[in-house]
């Protein structure tokens, strides 16, 4: 019993990260219509900067928080301006192949400022806590905590404020957003800085549980994707239970698989899920 | 001495050349003809190197196999290994639009990779497996790779015959067909699933040939041989860069692109000692930036589609 219920709490955290990253997939899905899959590189990315301002800097964790998300944010905004609008006339598709480039410019340019080793937050072990036989470690509160919030503020960005509206309504129905006088071009900008702001808090939380390493955001892409197809595409609540089911189903699996077929386990998931019901649990597009 | 070492140069360039021309006509394939976006390129060319590497090394205890068969059922081995994985793959996700076939890949990928890794019984895990003959090695004497390199360029012109008797046929009338207007396709009575998953098998054995090929070339294969993306990514460069949809554009793409990458190696040996890793990341930034400038300057590449002539002009 015990063991499942430490099986929960890794699922917890490990889905609520996914979650972060699968409601930024999501959105631009829905919005630009496009698979990003540079999304798991601006993770790592968001990663490395809150390294710099806390390892390095010494700033405070919080401070150095902040200051990553906007700063990838600004990241995704730049690239926006210089790639991905100029292609945005062509085919959908030709913007996937750009992002799969931009995902290898970004982690070449990750491996070139800070080498390919493992790097943690802070060295040293921590003691988890202990519960009723189950060990949490205080990092994972954190976490959890820090996701709660996340998600708190997505909410309320989304269903109380105009450009949030906005955006719901692009990613339902993107020619009856523009024709109801809604600027999709700032929608456009607004939905890379959510999703990219959500990526780095996705990249800091993976890097506190684990470490940092050039290619942790790649190996999250696919469990990624998978949560924000399981959602339904546009559907950022769905994203996150999507999220969560993935994350229950990749820790789960430990208990028959061998851990390193995680990954696979996410794969099967979405296939299934691309199968039987292509719009997701939350009839998204398809 | 200098004269050897440019040969020697020079056919390791065009047999690595030739190889990474197999892949991206069996990319042209699936992409150019059908639009099939394929991000798992490497999954195919490294279950491809694996195949041929069982069937054909001296037997081994710390891998399957070896059967210690010849090279020629190591090939036709690679093509149906890569084939059969490419039929699944494809029966399941072909209906689909092609960004879910693109987020598909990219996992059988990563599934491949894990396999390739894990599974040591079978592959011998991160060691790799090793002994793997470079046939027609002894064909010129003293050159042992030239012999190889005649035998790459026999493969290579046979599949460029075959994919461009393809795409003149009325089979690859209808790629073309799914991948300007699928409705229409439909309408017509084009069995669109059908279409689709032949393609992608077809390319993918094309694939696993070049995979097939490279194995024998190098006489060893390990998990990090096949960077899954780095493979991959160079491979849609290669097919981007030359034209999408023409197999000579292909042919050429791997030819300049094999070049300029070679040539930013020559570009990171200038850096520093001790910066190996940034040299290397510098490598892929800079493929990455060519293909962007690509994508927004020439998006129909070098040599364009051409719409093949009818037979009666």
């Amino acid at each position: 019993m015990t063991e499942i219920l430490q099986l929960v709490i890794y699922g917890l955290v490990l889905g609520s990260i996914i979650s972060l990253g699968a409601i930024g997939v999501s959105l631009i899905f829905g919005i630009l219509r496009f698979a990003h899959f540079a999304h798991g590189d601006l993770m790592t990315l968001g990663a490395y900067f809150a390294l710099v301002f806390y390892g390095t800097l010494e700033l405070p964790m919080p401070v150095a928080f902040v200051v990553a998300l906007a700063l990838t944010a600004g990241v995704a905004v730049l690239l926006d301006k210089l790639l991905y609008r100029q292609l945005r006339r062509s085919s959908p598709v030709i913007l996937l192949i750009a992002s799969v480039g931009v995902a290898l410019m970004v982690r070449s340019v990750i491996q070139m400022v800070w080498g390919t080793s493992n790097v943690v937050y802070d060295q040293g072990i921590t003691m988890p806590y202990v519960v009723w036989g189950l060990r949490i470690k205080p990092d994972w509160l954190v976490i959890l905590g820090g996701v709660a919030v996340l998600v708190t503020a997505v909410h309320i960005f989304l269903q109380h404020t105009t450009m949030g509206k906005a955006m719901r309504a692009t990613a339902d129905n993107m020619d009856l957003a523009r024709i109801s006088g809604i600027d999709t071009e700032r929608v456009v900008m607004w939905t890379w800085i959510l999703g990219a702001a959500l990526a780095a808090a996705a990249g800091i939380f993976l890097g506190m549980d684990t470490r940092l390493h050039p290619v942790m955001g790649w190996r999250m892409l696919l469990p990624v994707f998978a949560a924000a197809i399981l959602g339904g595409i546009g559907r950022p609540y769905g994203a996150i239970v999507g999220g969560l089911i993935i994350g229950f189903a990749q820790e789960f699996s430990t208990l028959v698989l061998p851990p390193s077929y995680k990954t696979a386990v996410a794969f099967a998931i979405m296939v299934i899920m691309l199968v039987v019901r292509p719009t997701g649990l939350f009839r998204g597009r398809s | 001495m200098e004269l050897t070492g440019l040969l020697h140069y020079g056919v390791f360039t065009l047999t690595m050349v030739g190889i990474y021309g197999v892949l991206a006509l069996g990319l042209n394939v699936q992409w150019g003809y059908t639009g099939m976006l394929n991000i798992g390129v490497a999954a195919f060319y490294a279950v491809g190197a694996y195949t041929t590497a069982i069937l054909t090394a001296a037997p081994s205890p710390d891998h399957l196999g070896g059967f210690g068969l010849p090279f020629i059922v190591g090939l036709v081995g690679a093509g149906v290994v890569a084939g059969l994985l490419a039929l699944v793959v494809g029966l399941v996700t072909l209906n689909l639009r092609s960004d879910y076939l693109a987020i598909a890949s990219i996992g059988i990928a990563e599934i491949v990779r894990l396999v390739l890794k894990n599974e040591a019984w079978m592959t011998n895990g991160v060691r790799g497996i090793a002994g793997i003959d470079t046939p027609l090695a002894s064909l010129v004497p003293g050159y042992a790779d030239l012999g190889y390199l005649v035998l790459v360029g026999v493969i290579l012109a046979l599949v460029y015959w075959g994919v461009q008797r393809a795409f003149r046929a009325p089979w690859g009338r209808v790629l073309r067909a799914l991948r300007e207007n699928e409705p229409a396709a439909l309408a017509a009575g084009k069995n669109v699933l059908a279409f689709r998953v032949s393609a992608f098998v077809l390319g993918s054995v094309i694939m696993g040939l070049g995979g097939a090929l490279y194995a024998h070339f190098n006489g060893y294969v390990s998990p990090s041989d096949f960077q899954p993306m780095l493979a991959t990514f160079l491979v849609w460069v290669m097919l981007i860069a030359g034209g999408s949809g023409n197999n000579r554009g292909a042919l050429l793409g791997a030819l300049v692109i094999w070049l300029v990458w070679s040539g930013t190696e020559m570009l990171a040996g200038l850096m520093p000692e001790g910066l190996g890793t940034q040299a290397s990341a510098l490598r892929v930034f800079l493929v990455g930036l060519l293909l962007e400038i690509i994508l927004l300057t020439r998006p129909q590449g070098l040599l364009p589609e051409k719409p093949p002539r009818r037979v009666d002009e």
